[in-house]
């Protein structure tokens, strides 16, 4: 292998037989090439699909309250349920175990001024926790924290497009805003992978919210985390054990059906996730599918190759070269050529699919890219079957007798 | 040099098989010019092919300088080609995208001589034939008499003990023949051993041995006066 006069061969019929390298070479540059390209592609695709749906916490589950369809303990049907303030109290008290965080949501739509500019938006009273339910990311000052709960502070953390429509090049920190006729002060701004809309929410205590609504106690929504560890099935036990416990503390049948509504996310993270292991298996299939076609590429070109070469090897045969020496020269060769353009297209797939992956974006392809041992892989894949496909016509070649490859045509 | 006792050589065309050479009896000492004459169909490229160890015997037995030729697989005949033989074909048989000192260069590059050392010989050889200014160009930049004399310096490079020569002149004109057995008779004179498959008469006269080869036995085997190639010259 490391025989400096067998390499200074294989670099001289190399140079003079520039035509045969280039397509043997070729083929192998391209194989790599549209892998990387396809498998970066599929892996965008992917990426776009997790921020379309997998962009908030995956482990929570939400409540919001319904009506009664049956009659139950005295109360007709049809009766309205709400949720308050102790109903959080009790849920942390209750269930340690499960819980991760929780944080009510108040949902409302006011109109929001600064200076001349103002719109519709919808607001939402929150506590802490409401940052990692919603995988909220903050670009400047803060989020609303417990003093703000227990203060009923008058702040309001505004989502990217609302600070931009307002403010437009004014820094948002510290100024006021007229929520609904109440002044608010700007203590952070955010953003979220979730897409526009989820930019356009204004976040506040939802004790303040309370307040401005005659003090009272009552909560729209409550969304609870639950601890990663328990898994899908710890979820559904929790999930099980909140539903006995409010309907026996609102006096909801056990039967009903209406009472009140919970989602669990780690259910639509389920199906979520078999649609993204789906995609995983298109994007494998199409990367496999462009290797198998690279290598019966490469397997025809160096069938080709010795083909030609039949009576170049009768007369090297005829002067005294071995069967093996002219296996393990085709075979370096056709190694060398495969490795080198592998390495090539390599290299051009990656850059290409790094300068044009931010056009696709708008194709819903975002960020692909393909990581490197996979890149490698393949690399090494088509090597080896490079070297395979060479080595089978190669002992062929070997073996066929110099006076049958040197007989005239 | 070389005995040959008794050698059969058959070839099985589907069923049936064709008996080629029907038990040859030949030796050569050593210096000899030996022409092999026949017809086509005669026989006579089977034989040199045994000799040549490019194909195998059926039966008889084969030696070489003292050396039992048997039992051949691919790497010992390459082996032993590399060795004892050196081969000119009638249609010169030059890797084409090599230069001419790189194909004279080639065997010793079998032979495991280090890079250098083959340069010096493959000029060498050149010189020999008289073409050491064309030693850079391709085999398509010389003219046929050029190219057979490129194969001739190939041959003699790793000093074989027996020159074959296999129709060396058939591609030429007549003058370029000559010149051609010109230097094959150089090379003669100097000791070495050639065996020349020919079916021209005045080609084989120009040998100092003719062997005659008539549907797989030797019907004539004559030691004639040589005719010099360089008189025609």
């Amino acid at each position: 292998m490391f025989n400096r006069d067998r390499w200074q061969e294989i670099f001289e019929t190399i140079r003079k037989n520039k035509l045969r390298t280039f397509l043997s070479g070729f083929t192998v540059a391209l194989g790599i090439f549209i892998f990387i390209i396809l498998f970066g592609f599929g892996n965008g695709l992917k990426n776009t699909f997790q921020e379309f749906f997998l962009d908030d916490a995956t482990n929570t589950i939400s409540f919001s309250p319904g009506k009664t369809s049956i009659p139950y303990d005295g109360f007709k049907s049809n009766r309205k349920i709400e949720f308050k303030n102790d109903d959080i109290t009790d849920i942390k008290e209750q269930f340690p175990f499960f819980l991760e965080y929780i944080t009510p949501r108040i949902s409302r739509t006011a109109v929001v001024k600064y200076k001349n500019e103002f719109d519709n938006y919808s607001t939402r009273g929150v506590g802490p926790a409401h940052q990692f339910a919603e995988k909220t990311i903050l670009m400047k000052g803060r989020y609303i924290n417990e003093s703000d709960i227990a203060n009923k502070s008058k702040y309001a953390v505004i989502g990217r497009l609302v600070a931009r429509d307002l403010f437009k090049q004014e820094n948002p920190l510290g100024k006021f805003i007229d929520i609904g006729n109440s002044v608010f002060k700007v203590i952070g701004v955010f953003q979220d992978d979730g897409g526009d809309r989820e930019e356009r929410y204004i976040y506040i205590p939802y004790t303040t919210r309370q307040l401005l609504e005659k003090s009272n106690d009552k909560v729209d929504q409550i969304i609870l985390a639950f601890k990663p560890q328990i898994g899908h099935s710890g979820s559904l036990v929790f999930e099980r054990k909140l539903r006995e416990f409010f309907k026996k503390k609102k006096s909801i049948a056990p039967k009903d059906p209406n009472g009140i509504r919970i989602r669990n996310r780690a259910d639509q993270l389920k199906q979520n996730q078999q649609f993204a292991n789906i995609l995983q298996l298109i994007v494998t299939f199409v990367g496999l599918g462009t290797l198998i076609a690279g290598i019966i590429g490469i397997s025809n070109i160096m069938v080709f190759v010795v083909k030609e070469r039949t009576k170049e090897l009768g007369i090297r045969k005829a002067l005294g070269a071995t069967p093996k020496s002219v296996i393990q020269m085709i075979l370096q060769e056709s190694i060398f050529i495969t490795t080198l353009s592998g390495i090539i297209g390599m290299l051009i797939g990656v850059f290409v699919l790094k300068s044009i992956g931010v056009i696709l974006k708008d194709y819903f392809i975002k960020n692909p890219y393909i990581d490197t041992s996979t890149a490698l892989f393949a690399m090494l894949i088509l090597i080896i079957f490079g070297g395979i496909a060479g080595y089978i016509p190669a002992k062929r070649a070997a073996r066929i007798k110099p006076i049958v490859a040197l007989r005239d045509e | 040099m070389i005995q040959i006792k008794n050698l059969h050589k058959s070839y099985k065309m589907g069923s049936s098989s064709l008996h080629v050479l029907k038990g040859i009896d030949f030796a050569v000492e050593k210096g000899e010019l030996v022409a092999i004459m026949g017809s086509s169909g005669s026989g006579k490229s089977t034989l040199l092919n045994i000799l040549g160890m490019l194909d195998v015997l059926d039966e008889g037995s084969y030696t070489l300088d003292d050396v039992l030729i048997k039992d051949l697989d691919e790497t010992k005949a390459a082996k032993y080609r590399n060795k004892f033989l050196g081969f000119v074909f009638q249609s010169f048989n030059l890797i084409n995208y090599k230069t001419a000192a790189e194909n004279v260069s080639l065997p010793l590059y079998y032979q495991g001589v280090g890079r250098k050392e083959r340069q010096e010989q493959a000029i060498k050889y050149l010189t020999m034939v008289g073409l050491a200014d064309w030693s850079t160009h391709l085999p398509s930049e010389l003219s046929g008499g050029q190219k057979q004399r490129v194969a001739i310096a190939r041959a003699m490079a790793s000093r074989p003990k027996v020159l074959l020569a296999d129709e060396p002149t058939g591609a030429l004109d007549t003058k370029t023949s000559y010149e051609v057995m010109d230097l094959i008779q150089k090379i003669n004179q100097e000791g070495n051993t050639i065996l020349v498959v020919t079916h021209e008469e005045d080609i084989a006269k120009m040998c100092k041995r003719i062997v005659k080869l008539k549907d797989g036995v030797i019907v004539e085997d004559i030691k004639v006066n040589q005719v010099l190639a360089a008189d025609y010259v």
